[in-house]
């Protein structure tokens, strides 16, 4: 964990290792950026392929291909999966190509950690998946893990789905000490903090989140541990616990994680919207303060996830109102985002299609989130398809259509060459239609009655979620064709200049393409 | 690179706020059974006797107090009120008879865990004295009365007019096996 910042690079400088242990013994940016990448990709697909499995199910009412006890491991394990697994490594790839890059710095402020903390997930996930073929079976819990289901009546399974959690969340905590380091003490001279790209900002923002709430995580797994082999009495009642403790605890991680997931791609989607606008963003200040303000506000909030477990009616006004209160500087992103297109000379490459698309669904599922945050309202809203299409609406079009721009408009840096335009406007258009269809729905379904985390459902529900499959599976089925595009660009294309948008402005575009292995050795200098 | 502290001195720092964090989790345990206790949220009431000073009974109001009793899973014994509810007025002091019967032919420990509702009416219920306190041991066959000695605080809500206490009888026999030798203990009450 030493500090390895000194110039040693520059005395013999050098291109990556040849063979696999390249891999394994990275301590590269880029090599570690691109293996978070892949991985979180990998998993992806997974944990897309689980959802289709729950697709498939809910395709027709009654029971037809898995059994119920199956189908809860599949919505847990997709839920686990997207979250811990796809999203937030994803943003730890991005952030490991991208900061040094944004911010002129050599690699990363301690670059053997990040090694390892990569290197954490594959046992992680690898660990997490065994449980599936275990006796009993995988965590079938729902991913939230509520005690007493995910203590007393758990399968067997459990602790190693307890140790997995915890080895992602070391990995997390990691990668977020790594971003701190890396940001406040490896800037370029005259890089100073209201200079840095918003991608930047948002990232040291979600890392300081990251280290406040994954250890509180880590409590809670602990304790749940405990209750289940050494006789403590956390969640149990029999000894004085108390299972809403649980909730308490899980959701003041919880609800910060959320904001985890969707800050870093506030900041990318706020460096996309300028490239293609060719202007300015609007409002950098306040995007950088309600930022901040976002994830202040994200631990005051929790208690909305259980409006419903009773709680005093004074705590169901606080939460209530604060959770309101987010919509106040999230509208402040959204009306610079808007203002940033106001009048620009805007063109539609796949990065910019896929931002458009983030502001536009994004502030659908935050409308939605508003409607869940009215207390009394959310008693009817509560565990139905509403939730699960509101959190879809704000992960899918807000987290990973986020992820998607920031892949087509750094791929250019990455690769050295353009990817095939025509065939990312149609994975743009195919996912964004996908999506609509597999997610809107759900609403209707929801206000009408239709619980989450079933394998049936009443008749009444058939067509919208016949409606819902057939969108979820076109979404699913497109993603195979960005694997092909991806790795298309990979291997040619036409050649990418150093800066190959127009608009596109930062130090990552100073450097050429695709990015020589060892970069700003020498700080730049930033005016 | 730029001026402030090293990276070794920020990583340290960051570190010791991941483990400050840890901490923090687990002190959110007590922090939540004061709000509890505090606030009387979840029906959480007191796990100790209620010292009464001089109570006064407000004549004026009646309070139907219901009981009800519930058996943890995999819990064998018969346990219930004498009675289903009582009508009291505040600040009397009243009791009520709770029975328990161990049928089968093992000597079992059983906690009960009491629950007030509504919630709100929680921190204004009182027990002098309750079976609840304590753990209760029964030999094979073995049946005890238990008391609760209860007073309804008259600061109480003028909109609660009825309140439930509620017990849930859990099986602690094979927690307390480690620290306990059961054959040789004596029965409590």
């Amino acid at each position: 964990m030493s500090a390895v910042i000194d110039h040693h690079h520059a005395d013999h400088a050098h291109g990556p290792a040849k063979g696999l242990m390249r891999w394994v013994l990275t301590t590269n940016h880029k090599d570690i950026g691109s293996m978070y990448l892949w991985f979180s990709f990998a998993m992806f697909l997974l944990g897309g392929s689980m959802a289709m499995v729950i697709r498939a199910e809910l395709f027709q009412p009654g029971l037809q291909l898995v059994q119920p006890e199956f189908f809860n491991q599949m919505t847990t394990t997709h839920g686990l999966i997207m979250v811990f697994g796809a999203v937030m490594p994803a943003f730890v790839g991005l952030a490991n190509w991208m900061i040094p890059l944004m911010i002129g710095a050599p690699d990363m402020a301690l670059p053997r950690m990040n090694n390892f903390s990569f290197w954490l997930l594959p046992a992680a996930f690898g660990l997490l998946l065994s449980t599936l073929f275990m006796e009993g079976g995988g965590p079938n819990f729902g991913w939230t893990f509520y005690a007493p289901l995910s203590t007393t009546y758990a399968p067997p399974s459990v602790t190693f789905f307890i140790f997995a959690i915890h080895l992602a969340g070391i990995s997390s905590i990691m990668g977020a000490i790594n971003i701190i380091a890396t940001v406040l003490n490896l800037r370029a001279p005259g890089m100073t903090l209201m200079k840095m790209p918003l991608f930047v900002w948002t990232w040291l923002i979600t890392a300081f989140l990251l280290i406040a709430v994954m250890p509180v995580l880590a409590g809670a797994v602990t304790m749940m541990l405990m209750d289940i082999h050494f006789g403590t009495s956390f969640f149990n009642a029999a000894g004085g616990g108390d299972p809403v403790m649980f909730q308490h605890i899980f959701w003041f991680f919880g609800h910060p994680e959320v904001y985890i997931m969707i800050l870093p791609a506030f900041g990318a989607v706020s460096m996309i919207i300028p490239a293609f606008s060719r202007k300015p963003l609007f409002g950098y200040t306040s995007m950088v303060y309600a930022t901040g303000a976002i994830a202040f506000l994200s631990f005051a909030v929790w208690a909305h996830h259980m409006f419903t477990v009773g709680i005093p009616l004074t705590g169901e006004l606080f939460f209530m109102y604060a959770t309101m209160l987010i919509a106040v500087p999230t509208g402040v992103k959204v009306f610079n985002w808007v203002s940033t297109m106001f009048r620009g000379s805007l063109t539609f490459e796949a990065p910019m299609l896929f931002s458009v698309a983030f502001v536009i669904l994004f502030t659908i599922g935050g409308f939605s989130g508003l409607m869940l945050a009215m207390a009394p309202a959310d008693f009817q809203y509560h565990d139905t398809y509403f939730v699960v299409a509101h959190f879809h609406y704000v992960l899918v079009p807000g987290a990973i259509f986020g992820i998607f721009a920031s892949a087509y408009y750094w791929l250019p840096k990455w690769t050295g060459f353009m990817y095939d335009e025509v065939l990312a406007k149609t994975h743009f258009w195919m996912s964004f239609v996908g999506m609509n269809l597999a997610f809107f729905p759900m609403h209707f379904v929801g206000l009408a009655g239709m619980p989450r985390r079933i394998p049936d459902y009443n008749m009444m529900f058939a067509n919208f979620n016949m409606v819902s499959s057939v969108g979820a599976f076109m979404f699913g089925a497109t993603q195979l064709l960005f694997l092909y595009i991806v790795i298309k660009c990979i291997r040619g294309g036409p050649k990418a200049a150093a800066n190959p948008w127009e608009g596109a402005e930062g130090l990552e575009w100073t450097v050429p393409s695709p990015a020589p292995y060892h970069t700003f050795t020498t700080p730049p200098e930033v005016k | 690179m730029s001026e402030g502290i090293s990276t070794k001195r920020l990583v340290s720092r960051l570190a010791l706020l991941v483990v400050g964090m840890f901490g923090f989790g687990f002190l959110l345990v007590p922090i939540y059974d004061v709000m509890c206790d505090a606030f009387g949220i979840n029906g959480k009431t007191r796990g100790t006797a209620y010292e009464a000073g001089a109570e006064v009974i407000d004549e004026s109001r009646s309070i139907r107090v219901q009981f009800v009793s519930t058996n943890a899973e995999g819990m064998t014994w018969s346990f219930g009120p004498s009675a289903s509810q009582l009508v009291m007025h505040p600040g009397e002091t009243r009791e009520m008879i709770f029975t328990a019967h161990n049928p089968t032919d093992k000597p079992m420990v059983a906690q009960a865990i009491p629950s007030v509702s509504p919630s709100k009416a929680a921190a204004y219920f009182h027990k002098t004295e309750c079976f609840c306190f304590t753990q209760q041991v029964l030999q094979p066959g073995e049946r005890v009365e238990m008391p609760v000695r209860f007073i309804v605080d008259a600061a109480l809500p003028g909109e609660v007019q009825r309140l439930t206490l509620s017990y849930t009888l859990f099986d602690v026999t094979e927690r307390m096996a480690a620290s306990l030798d059961l054959a040789s203990m004596q029965p409590h009450n």
